[in-house]
């Protein structure tokens, strides 16, 4: 990264370190099948950092103490898995009803909470709306670094517990009767999509950092049959995305990093999903031709 | 049982236990949302044999499985393995669920999944090294599959999915096992390299129990059968237990069912 100034090269490093671990997370999500897991409870840390800010208010802080905000969106995330759990048990109805619900009414909090403040004398200087598509590029190193770290704990923890978590997503049942505390494990599994969500926050915004989630697990997942091969691709794609995400939004003024991150990932997936060996549109096309033809 | 490369464990093994029985239910009652799926059910499951679980749809032949397996919640009564709790016994007991219970299109290899029958043994952070895997090669083998290890599930036939479990059951080195429809939609020839394999577990002193749909075959397969209907309605000696009355009681008002039963057992005791 010759030629490009101290600034950039330090959002590309975090972002890629960050788009690893979204793309390691993800993994689990799209396994597990909870992708729309990730979805809820990276809405509901909207009305946690509303929440947060309106507390540090009123306890005389400015409100924009990053890591009181960013508190309130761990709790806002955590209160999110709850009301899924336990909508979820009470109503019976199914994990995607559910999720969708906390989904809808989180953000939808977070956003009234959100346009009262900003009505607010102080509120519009505040800069929550940020976190919805992020501001990489205004990141101070010491942000990126915890960024950083948070990403690395994730997918050490997910490296670490490999074995564990491939059962789990695998066969719930079955890591049931060898006695694997499958409650804890799936715990763990949202608390490690939950970290990352929020180690992105700053960087991408929400929206943006739970398309990371999704995108290079799904584009990894289209090229190999291999889980030992599926983590490590993952977190190459969303490593690749950030930093050729940064590297787009550095080449021109006005380009804003999350969103250019994001779309780089999008474009990894497309080609993905068009020539990826076994599953790709080109390979699923010319195999029923195959099937297809006489002889 | 006890194998040098087995770590020390709290669990004894299943040759200690050889008086007990592998498998004893007293007063069981499990019910979903109120409704009893299994009531008040009593049973004491004779050691090294073949057992069969059979009853309709809906008689809870799955439902006693899983509460055994401490997968569901009962509601009353007391499950024991050797004579002692399912979770005290863990390393003694082998789980075969239904196929459908998990998607074949996870990103696994048929010898990745049956690895996984080595981890009750293994501890969280142990990596599955070379005895597993020779464990789970030899698992594969005995149910015909040593070509297929490497192939992604998904790209395996039913019939070979089902091996695959049953490969991994075996690589839990268990003395009892529970096999929830292990004969569900596969092959002839399948349902022969199965029943094969549980014969050859019997013989090594193990203990199979098995929900099983088809009474044409079921005389044939187990050495005792339970016929269940929320309630066991009668549990012993396969010859001297499957009768036409008991099958009658088990699958209640069904006649169209029964007489149908009733039509290939005498067609199977003419041939």
């Amino acid at each position: 990264m010759i030629g490009l100034d101290y600034n950039t090269q330090v959002v590309a490093a975090a972002t890629a370190l960050l788009g690893g671990a979204a793309g390691v997370a993800g993994c689990l999500l799209l396994l597990r099948r909870r992708a729309l897991m990730g979805d809820a409870l990276g809405h509901a840390t909207l009305p946690g950092i509303a929440a947060a800010y309106l507390v540090s208010v009123a306890m005389g802080g400015t409100g924009k103490e990053p890591w009181i905000l960013l508190a309130g969106a761990a709790v806002g995330a955590i209160a999110g898995v709850i009301a899924v759990l336990v909508i979820r048990r009470g109503a019976r109805v199914s994990d995607e009803t559910a999720m969708a619900i906390v989904l809808g009414a989180f953000f939808g909090l977070g956003t009234a909470l959100l346009t009262v403040i900003q009505a607010s004398p102080k509120g519009h200087q505040a800069g929550l709306s940020s976190f919805i598509l992020g501001h990489a590029a205004s990141m101070v190193a010491s942000d990126l670094r915890a960024a950083s770290i948070v990403a690395l704990a994730c997918v050490a923890l997910v490296v670490l517990l490999t074995k564990e978590l491939r059962l789990l997503c695998f066969d719930e049942s079955f890591a049931r009767t060898i006695g694997r505390p499958v409650r804890w494990l799936d715990a763990l599994v949202l608390l490690i999509v939950t970290a990352v969500v929020i180690a992105g926050l700053q960087a991408v915004g929400l929206i943006l950092i739970l398309a990371l989630l999704i995108l290079p697990a799904t584009a990894a997942r289209l090229c190999t049959d291999r889980f030992a091969t599926l983590l490590p691709l993952a977190a190459a794609l969303g490593a690749v995305s950030g930093v050729g995400g940064t590297l787009v939004s550095s080449s021109a003024p006005n380009l804003p990093t999350g969103p250019c991150i994001v779309l780089f990932a999008a474009a990894l997936f497309a080609v993905a999903l068009i020539f990826a060996p076994r599953r790709g549109l080109l390979a699923r096309a010319s195999a029923s031709r195959v099937r297809g033809s006489p002889s | 049982m006890t194998t040098a490369d087995q770590p020390a464990s709290a669990h004894p093994t299943g040759c200690e236990h050889s008086s007990t029985s592998p498998l004893s239910i007293h007063a069981l009652t499990v019910a979903y949302h109120r409704r009893p799926v299994l009531w008040d059910v009593d049973l004491d499951v004779p050691a090294q044999s073949i057992v069969g679980v059979i009853g309709p749809n809906g008689a809870g032949k799955s439902t006693l499985l899983k509460a055994c397996l401490g997968l569901i919640p009962i509601s009353s009564g007391k499950v024991r393995v050797y004579g002692k709790p399912y979770e005290e016994q863990r390393a003694l007991v082998g789980y075969v669920p239904q196929r459908e219970s998990v998607d074949w299109d996870f990103p696994v290899t048929a010898l990745e999944v049956v690895m996984m029958g080595t981890f009750g043994r293994l501890g969280w952070f142990h990596r599955a090294g070379k005895q597993e895997r020779a464990k789970a090669r030899e698992a594969l083998d005995s149910v015909g599959l040593a070509d297929e290890s490497h192939q992604q599930i998904g790209q395996l036939s039913g019939g070979q999915q089902q091996r695959v479990f049953l490969a991994r059951a075996l690589a839990q080195s268990a003395q009892l096992y529970l096999m929830d429809e292990p004969f569900a939609s596969v092959d002839a020839a399948t349902e022969q390299a199965i029943i094969a394999v549980l014969r050859r577990m019997r013989g090594e002193g193990r203990t199979v129990i098995v929900v099983h749909h088809d009474l044409e075959t079921a005389r044939e397969y187990f050495d005792w059968v339970i016929l269940l209907n929320t309630r066991v309605v009668a549990s012993g000696p396969t010859a001297t237990t499957m009768t036409h009355e008991r099958l009658r009681q088990t699958y209640g008002g069904r006649l169209t069912l029964l007489d149908e039963a009733a039509q290939r057992m005498q067609k199977a005791q003419l041939g």
